[in-house]
Formats: C-alpha cells, structure tokens, sequence
C-alpha cells in the first residue's frame, strides 16, 4: 500500500467542496433558481439552496471517500482499462438450468391468479425484455450504438395497424413479417452507415428513429398522423376473444364451451409473447457459441484484426444490427396489439433512451440482466407514479454513473472454456509431415 | 490536401464516379419534387428569394452550434450528445438575461443584448465544463462506448432537469428588435428584419473571433496541438485534460450565442428544443467535414438554405425529415463532408 | 523467377503530399522466407498495408498467385474507382461496383495472404481458442438455422474448428494458455497467438510485421524455428518487417532492402550485408561516398 497516500488532507476536500458549490451556483442557480413566468420571473431559492447543498455534500463526502485507501485504488482503477472478464471452466454449468424452468413454472401460472392490470403491466415488462435483448444483440455483442431502436419498433407495430388497414393482415402473419421487414429497414440504413467510424451510426439512427415518428407523424393520409390507427385484435385459428363475434368468426369460449373470460385475450398476447421471449432467449444463448456471435464480439474488439481474418465487417455488423432490429418489429407488433390503438407518441426518442437504459443496468455481461432490468425499468415507474416527472432524469442519471462505475457492463463477463484436446492440422494440404509441437516452457515466463 | 485541379474537376463532373453520384442526386431530388409538388409562382412571389434569407439566418445559427460539434470531435474523436441541450439551456438563459435586465430597468437594445450575452455565454460555458467533467473526464480510458452512453444520460438529465425546474411549457421573449428593410420584386416584396441582420452580423462576428483564438492565441496553438496528437502534445508540456475542458467551453460559447440570436429570431423555445436542432448541427458538422472550423459554418449555411428552400417551396412538414435525410446521403456519398480530408485508419 | 507466389510492381503510396512509396518492385518466390528491411520510415509498414489491402495503393498493381485460388489483384478486390469503359462493358462496371459494395481487406485475406501486426492487435477479451476461432469463420458452418438448432452438422464444423485451433496452439507451444484471455498473457505469448491466429486463416503466405520487436534472444530463438516450420512443414511462403539482424539473416532466403520509399537493395542475405547502399542507409553515409 506504499503508494496510496493515508492522511487525510481536509483542506482540500473543502476547497474541493467549495469549488462545487461555486460551480453547481453558476450552473443552477438561473435555471434553478430563476422560474420564467410569461416575460417575467419569479425566484425560488429555497430549491437552488437545496440542490447546490446537495452538491456539495456530495462533493465533500467524495473528497473525502477519495482519500481512504480504497478510494484511491477505485480512482486508479480509472485510469487503466480494467479487465473484469473470466473464462469459464471447460464444463461449467450455468446455475440458469434451475432458474430458467422455475420462471417458465412462474409464467404458466401468472395467468391464472393474475387480474387485467397486472396482466397488462407484466406484457409491458415483456415487451421490453423483447427490446433489450434486442439492442443488448448490436449494442452488448457487436458494440454498435443503435439510438433510433424506436424507429424499428414503430415499423413493426405500424406495420401491424397498416398492414391491417391496407392489406388485411392479421397478427399472425404480421409477426414474421414485421421482423423481415424491420430487418430490411435496419439493412437499408445500416449499409451505408457501418462501414464509418462507430459515433455516426449512433446519429444516423438517431436520425432515423425521428424521421420514422416525423414521417408517421406528418403523413396523414397514409398513418392517420397524430391521431393513430385501429390495431385489429388478434385471433387464435381464427378465433375471436371477444363476447361476439365480430367478422362472422366464433369467439373462443363459444368453440371450446368454457365462461367467457375477459381477460383471455391478454392472456393469449402473454403466452405468445413468453414463448417468443424464451425463442428469443434461447437463440440469443445460441448465438454467442456461434460463428457469427464470435464475430460481432471480436469486431467490437478489434475491427482491424478482423478484417485481416477476412471477416468482411460490414457485413458481420450489419448482421447483427438486422437481428436486432427484426427483434424490435416483433416486440412492436405485440405492443400494437397490447394498446389495441397506436399513434407516434409511443415512438419517441425517449422510448429509445429507455431501451438503452435497460441493456446499459441489465447488460452485466449475462442476458438476465437485461431481463431483471427491464421489468425493473418498465414496473418501478408504474409503482412511482407520483415520481412520473423525474423518471428520465433518473434514467440520465443512471447511464452516467453506470458508464463512471461499471463500462464494462455492457461486455459479456464470462467467456466459455474448452476442454484441451490434441490438436488436428486442418488438411493434408497444409502438412507433409506431424510436427513436434515446440515446448513453450523455455520460453514462458 | 485537395490540388485546385481536382477542385474544378469535381465540379465539372468529369470524373465517372461523381458523374452517377451527380445523377444519383439528382435523381433523389426530382423524386422528391415529384412527391411534394412544387408551390407556384415560386420566384414571382419572391418566396425562393425570403427563404434565401431565412435560410440564411438559419444555417448561421446551425453553424454555430456546429462548431461545438466539430471541435470536440477533432479533440476527442467522439460526438458530444450533449450539445444540442445546452444549447436548449442558453435559449432559457438567454430570456432569463433578458427577464432580469428588464426588471432592473434597463430599456436600452444594445445595452440588454450586450448584457444577456455575456451573461449566457459566461453560465452556458460552465455548462460545457460541468459536462466535460462529469461524462467525459471520468471515462478518458474507458470502452469506446461508454462516454457516448454517458453524454446520453447527460442529455437526457438536462432535458427532464430543465422540464422539471422550468415547466413542460412554452416559453417565451418579448420582440426586441422591431423593423424591416424590404425589397419590392415585382409584385411582392422580400424582408429583411434587423434581427435577422443582427443574428448574421452577431454569428460572422463570432466565428471571427473564434478563428482569431485559434489561429493566433496561445490558447488555440495549445487546441491545435491537442488536436493533432494529444500524447504529443502532453509530452511538450500542454495540460491536455484543461484542453479538452476548454474546448468544451468554447463549443458551448459558440452554442448559447446560438441560442440567444435563435431565441431573439423566433421568440419560442422549450426544454425539447435542443433535440432536433442538435441534430441538424451535427448535420451541418458533417456536411462540412467534421473536425473543420470553416466546413462548420460553411455546412450550417448551406443546410440552413437547402431546409428553408424545401419548406419554402416544397413542403415544410418534412423539414425535419429532409434535413435528416440529407444527413444520411452525405454519409452514403460523401462521409468526409465538404471540406474534410479522408480519414486514413492507422493500422 | 520460377515460382512466384507474390508480385510487385512499381507501387506507389502517396498521402496527401507525402511521398510514402514510388516505383517498388519486388518479387516473393513461393515456399521463401523473405525479409522487408529497411531504416525506421523507409515505408516497410506501408508495403505491408499496401500488399495486404488496408490502404488502397495510389500506383502500381500487386498480384497474388496462390495454388489454391489462382491470381488475386489486390487493387481490384479493395474495389477501384470507375473508369469510363466500364460503361461501355456492365459485366466490367458489375464486378467494379460488386467489389466497391463488398469489397475490402478480407477478400486479401480470403485469397490466401494472412498477416499480424507490428503492434498487437488481438481480441483482448476473448480467450485464447476463441481468438483462433474468429479466424476459421470462413471455414466453419455459418448457417443461422443450423446454429440455433445445434445440428450435427454445425457441431462437426465446430469440432473440426477446435481441433485446427488446438494444432495451431500446439505448434506456437500455447496449448496450456487455451483458456485464458488473450489479453493478460505475456508479450512473446501474444506474439505467438498472433502467428497461430494468422495461420487459422489457412493462408500461403503470411506477412509478419516485425514478430521478433520486444522478445528476448531466446523467444527469438523460438520464433524462428516456428517460422521456419510454417515453411518448412506446412508449405507456407514467409514475408516478414525485421529490425533484428541477427534473426534476419539467419532465417531468410532472400532479403528486400527498403529506404525512401525506394527498394534499394534485393538478393540473399551475404549480399546484402556487403552492399555498400545497405550500409550507407543504415549508417547514414553520404551520397557521395556510396557512389
């Protein structure tokens, strides 16, 4: 511990606290401070008081954490890439094989004792679970900022009311179909995008999640504009959920004889949408033991490297902004149908920030990260309503301390381990004879 | 570093690449006219020749905003997401500058005007230190990703703190500058408002003195210098850590001049406005090559004009789309932008 | 010259003003070690940017004759600007357009020509198997379907992937670091990992970017016997950036001697350390006194 120093120099956490306090009354104190009413103002400085107090407390208590022997080591962590990752034991077991049947128990009995609201909340929490596994896929795996994710999201619940209005299509038919054709929209963008330098993929799609929810918006003779469109309910075989018959389709408590329930058709939405979610699950699981999930997680790594291994990277990147993309339709068509009514206030740039704030907490490297904080994100503001306002000051709050304090959660933690085996060269081609292998102990250290 | 030979072939076209890129364009904007049909009487009315001075207006001020964009790329290589929200936060500073020099009883234009400025530009420049400090500083040797992920939040605690301390309204300033010249062509005429002249004057006057900090202070030398090679230049001596504290500062200058000429022009603003003009600055950067001081500027104005011509005479419903398609063709065609050099990847 | 595998000619590299490469010409022979050597800033990084498709040569045309895939033009698959017959030929101007969409460096790879680099650039927080397994993604079974179903066919591609990766391990002398991650192993492991992951790409030749920089005599020692088995043993074609003499002169057959941007000096190694051009750009002699 030679070259942490020990004593605690208090002046200079005051001078520190100070200097905060100063700072925090430039920054606060109009905005704060001074409340525009029409051409005139009116002062509140008990709240700027509170809030530079706050500052400075903790200022000073930073100052103060920063001198103590782990501070600093926490401080120098700062200043060298940390590592953080592991690999696994060749034959580990993850402890997911209990979980994953318990919450698969869990769901087939959440419908049973669950009522409309909770049912409704829980399909929410679903439907972003959807989402982030969705932008964990481009932005854990291949390291690509998707900031207009909303903008896929739209296509594939617009998709749903359109695609009904113009073309009858169903939610059946409108599932597959909204993942082609989000994937088709995040490869149109993507291609001339991914070859740049990572930043303006974050801008473009930035870009392009506004000119969607601009272009629904604004085009009122096809999207209905502003004042949004039907989304038709969805059937079971053609079996209606509702107490009548609407086209001249059987409502579904009429065919199998049991009471009519009316709640069946949000349970219906929630199984689809649990056994869409663990698909999702599984092939996510999948594709981080595949080629391709190696490929993104190494182009996030080196994308020179890569290239020299003929990788074409544009490709690679694209593939995996295309799966999360064709993800985000999914989950939009189950949310189009969830509401019933769609209009573009439901696709807004926040929609997006909230997404990067559940793959941001979640993403610590495993996939049920993403999961808990999805449903965290999605339930605890339902819960806190009477917090509504400071919800995405929260979520800003978040990102930047998660960033300061973990980066590295968005980075698969644990890698997978192989067992040693004796190796095979790969053709005759490449070897007349067996080699030797070189013993590598005179050399390692 | 471009010959002038190349310059006036590129503009005549005679090389085949840019010959279908001038096709292709081309092509883009006649479907677009197609589908969003021209007003008439365009030139008669003097529409084109209004929008070319609202255009104008415009595109200075996305140029100085811009600015922010550009010099904290060519320092950092990495977008300020921030940026179009302190620009939204010197819009408010600005009418509160103003709400308070009124109600100490100043009347005089120039005097509140002087005033409001120093006043914004001084809390605003805080702003850029308080961000550089917070999501950037902390993340200097992070994953790449990270201080984008934290500019983020940063921008999106500014927007909801804003909304939280000032009220989800509208807010506004009153006119300060009444008066016209006006022009008579033909029938109509075009006009010209001193604010719109003032916001001209004010955004050349300001770049001015930026390319003077840059080109000639000690200051600028130690910017440039950061810039080209930042383990270099902290060899030599130069606190890059304070650079890079200092560029901020200038970039959030140059964006709340923005905001007060903006908010003097338009009168109305509220916590959401920072959004989509941030993103049409960084537009503008990228049109004019991102990391170029004049490209800045030159990308502002010519986005600017492009915008107010198509919602002058094409359909200003889809302003906002156009501009942003705008942005995805020159990544497509031109990721360099006008006048930036090709990037050549170290390996 | 009998069998090239690698040919150069007259290439030229400018950026922007600079100079960096004018009118090098130079020949690999197949089943060859040879050397790139040259002062600090002579443009021997460069040659290898230029040969293996990470800069975009501004004169000169490289080919790559490899048994495998017959010729490959560099220039071409990095995806050239268009030239007015192109018009007059669409299979001419497709090929051209096909190769500016997806085109690029990993077409050199894929044509045979695997490299590393002077500084190293692994996928640091990957393990060591999986750094190898990056490199065989274009021998192993791609197919989504098949890799979300886990079939057998997707597993026997994988197994054979493992088993390539662990030769390769084997033949660095690695196989005990397997599991670990690339990042926090020891510089000369580093190296190592970098030559076995080049070497996954099954290419035939492979470009080394000064292997030896910052080894001991002894890791030197080393590298030079596995360089000297890649020729030996598995008909690979060496090209390698040296600054260690000693190691240069020993293990290659032929020696290209790089200064200005210019090849002055080629022959076998007794040559070049005779030549009085070789000991004037090294040295720093003037003019005047070589001639």
């Amino acid at each position: 511990m030679s070259g942490y120093q020990t004593s605690f120099d208090l002046k200079r956490c005051l001078i520190d606290t100070v200097m905060a306090g100063l700072i925090s009354l430039v920054v606060f104190g109009p905005i704060v401070g001074i409340v525009l009413q029409g051409y005139s103002f009116q002062t509140e400085p008990k709240r700027l008081a509170v809030l530079i107090g706050i500052v400075m407390l903790g200022r000073f208590c930073l100052s103060l954490f920063l001198q103590t022997v782990r501070g600093q080591k926490i401080a120098e962590s700062f200043s060298k890439p940390g590592g953080g990752v592991h690999v696994l034991p060749p034959h580990h077991k993850s402890n997911l094989r209990f979980i994953i049947p318990i919450l698969i128990l869990l769901a087939i009995a959440f419908p049973f004792f669950a009522n409309k609201y909770l049912l409704s909340v829980v399909i929410l929490g679903l439907i972003y679970v959807l989402l982030g596994l969705g932008l964990n896929i481009v932005v854990g795996l291949a390291g690509l900022l998707d900031l207009g994710f909303v903008g896929f999201y739209a296509i594939g619940a617009y998709g749903l009311a359109l695609g009904y209005e113009y073309l009858g299509l169903g939610f059946w038919s409108m599932i597959p179909l909204a993942a082609v054709m989000a994937a088709l929209a995040g490869a149109l963008l993507g291609f001339p995008v991914l070859r740049m330098h990572g930043d303006y993929l974050a801008i473009v799609t930035l870009g392009f999640g506004e000119i969607i929810r601009l272009v629904l918006n604004n085009w009122v003779g096809f999207t209905g504009g502003p004042n949004g469109r039907p989304v038709p309910n969805p059937t079971f075989f053609g079996l209606e959920f509702g107490r009548r018959a609407k086209e001249g389709g059987t409502p579904i408590h009429e065919f199998f004889g049991f009471k009519y329930n009316p709640n069946a058709e949000l349970i219906f939405t929630f199984v689809v949408l649990v056994i869409v979610v663990l698909a999702v699950l599984y092939i996510k699981h999948r594709l981080t033991r595949m080629p391709v999930g190696r490929a993104w997680e190494a182009l996030r790594e080196d994308e020179i490297a890569c290239r020299a291994m003929g990788l074409n990277h544009v490709l690679v990147k694209l593939s995996a902004f295309m799966i999360g993309a064709s993800t985000a339709g999914i989950a939009g068509v189950f949310f189009a149908t969830k509401q019933g009514f769609i209009d573009p206030s439901s696709f807004t740039f926040f929609e997006s920030a909230l997404i990067l704030a559940i793959v941001v907490l979640g993403g610590m490297g495993s996939t049920v990260g993403v999961v808990i904080a999805a449903f965290v994100l999605t339930i605890l503001p339902e819960l806190l309503r009477s917090f509504a306002d400071y919800r995405i000051l929260m979520f800003g709050i978040l990102m930047v301390l998660m960033m300061i304090w973990r980066p590295r959660g968005l980075i698969r933690i644990s890698r997978r381990g192989y067992e040693v085996r004796k190796g095979v060269p790969p053709s005759a081609a490449h070897t007349r004879v067996m080699p030797t292998p070189v013993t590598g102990k005179e050399v390692t250290p | 570093m471009e010959t002038a030979r190349g310059m006036r072939l590129r503009l005549l076209g005679t090389c085949p690449v840019r010959f279908i890129r001038l096709v292709l364009s081309c092509s883009l904007a006649s479907l677009t006219v197609h589908l969003f049909p021209l007003r008439e009487n365009l030139i008669v009315d003097g529409i084109f020749l209004q929008q070319l001075i609202n255009g104008l207006t415009l595109g200075s001020v996305y140029g100085l905003i811009a600015i922010g964009y550009t010099m904290v790329y060519g320092i950092i290589g990495m977008i300020n997401f921030a940026h179009g929200d302190v620009y939204m936060v010197s819009a408010y500073l600005a009418a509160i500058g103003i709400a308070l020099l009124s109600f100490f009883g100043f009347e005089s234009f120039p005097f509140i005007i002087f005033g409001t400025l120093l006043f914004t530009i001084a809390v605003t420049g805080m702003y850029g230190y308080a961000i550089e400090r917070i999501a950037y500083k902390p993340l200097r040797n992070s994953t790449r990703l990270a201080p984008l992920i934290s500019a983020i939040g940063m921008s999106l605690i500014l927007q909801n703190y804003v909304q939280i301390s000032q009220g989800a309204r509208q807010q506004g300033i009153p006119t300060m500058l009444d008066g016209a010249l006006r022009f008579h062509i033909g029938e109509g005429f075009v006009q010209l408002t001193y604010t719109k002249l003032f916001i001209i004057v004010a955004s050349i006057a300001g770049m001015l003195i930026l390319t003077y900090i840059i080109k000639y202070t000690r200051l600028g030398r130690m910017c440039r210098a950061t810039q080209q090679d930042r383990k270099m230049a902290q060899i030599l001596g130069i606190n890059t850590d304070r650079v890079i504290s200092y560029v901020f500062v200038i970039g959030a200058a140059m964006a709340a001049l923005a905001g007060v000429l903006i908010t003097l022009n338009y009168g109305t603003f509220d916590f959401n406005a920072g959004f989509i003009i941030g993103i049409k600055a960084f537009t503008a950067a990228v049109l004019g090559g991102i990391g170029s001081l004049p490209g800045a500027m030159l990308g502002g104005i010519i986005l600017g004009v492009a915008e107010a011509q198509f919602s002058g005479l094409v359909n200003s419903d889809f302003k906002d789309v156009f501009a942003f398609s705008l942005l995805v063709t020159i990544m497509i065609f031109r990721p360099q932008g006008l006048l930036g050099k090709p990037q050549v990847a170290k390996v | 010259m009998s069998d090239v595998i690698l040919s150069v000619r007259q290439l030229g590299m400018r950026f922007g003003g600079i100079v960096a490469l004018s009118g090098v010409d130079f020949e690999v022979e197949r089943l060859s070690i040879t050397a790139l050597i040259g002062p600090n800033g002579a443009g021997k990084t460069t040659v290898f940017n230029c040969l293996t498709g990470f800069y975009k040569a501004t004169d000169g045309r490289i080919t790559l004759h490899t048994a495998e895939k017959g010729d490959t033009l560099v220039g071409k698959v990095m995806g050239e600007r268009f030239q007015a017959t192109d018009f007059i030929n669409p299979a001419q101007l497709g090929s051209r357009l096909w190769y500016k969409m997806f085109g690029g460096t990993h077409l050199v790879n894929r044509a045979g020509l695997a490299r590393t680099f002077q500084n190293i650039r692994l996928f640091k927080e990957m393990s060591v198997v999986e750094n190898l397994l990056v490199a065989q993604h274009m021998y192993v079974n791609r197919s989504l379907v098949a890799g979300v179903l886990n079939t057998q066919g997707f597993r026997r591609a994988e197994n054979a992937a493992l088993d390539t990766a662990f030769y390769w391990l084997e033949v660095v002398g690695l196989s005990d670091c397997a599991n670990r991650l690339a990042g926090e192993m020891s510089y000369g492991q580093q190296r190592r990992l970098e030559i076995a992951r080049a070497m996954c790409t099954r290419p035939e030749l492979i470009c080394l970017d000064e292997p030896a920089a910052g080894l001991n005599p002894a890791e030197t020692e080393a590298l030079s016997r596995i360089i000297r088995r890649l020729r030996d043993d598995h008909q690979i074609t060496v090209l390698l950036i040296e600054h260690d003499m000693g190691m240069v002169m020993s293990i290659s057959d032929h020696i290209i001697v790089l200064d200005h941007g210019n090849v002055i000096a080629r022959g076998i190694p007794d040559e070049i350390k005779h030549n009085p051009k070789v000991i004037a750009a090294y040295l720093g002699a003037d003019e005047e006194e070589v001639a």
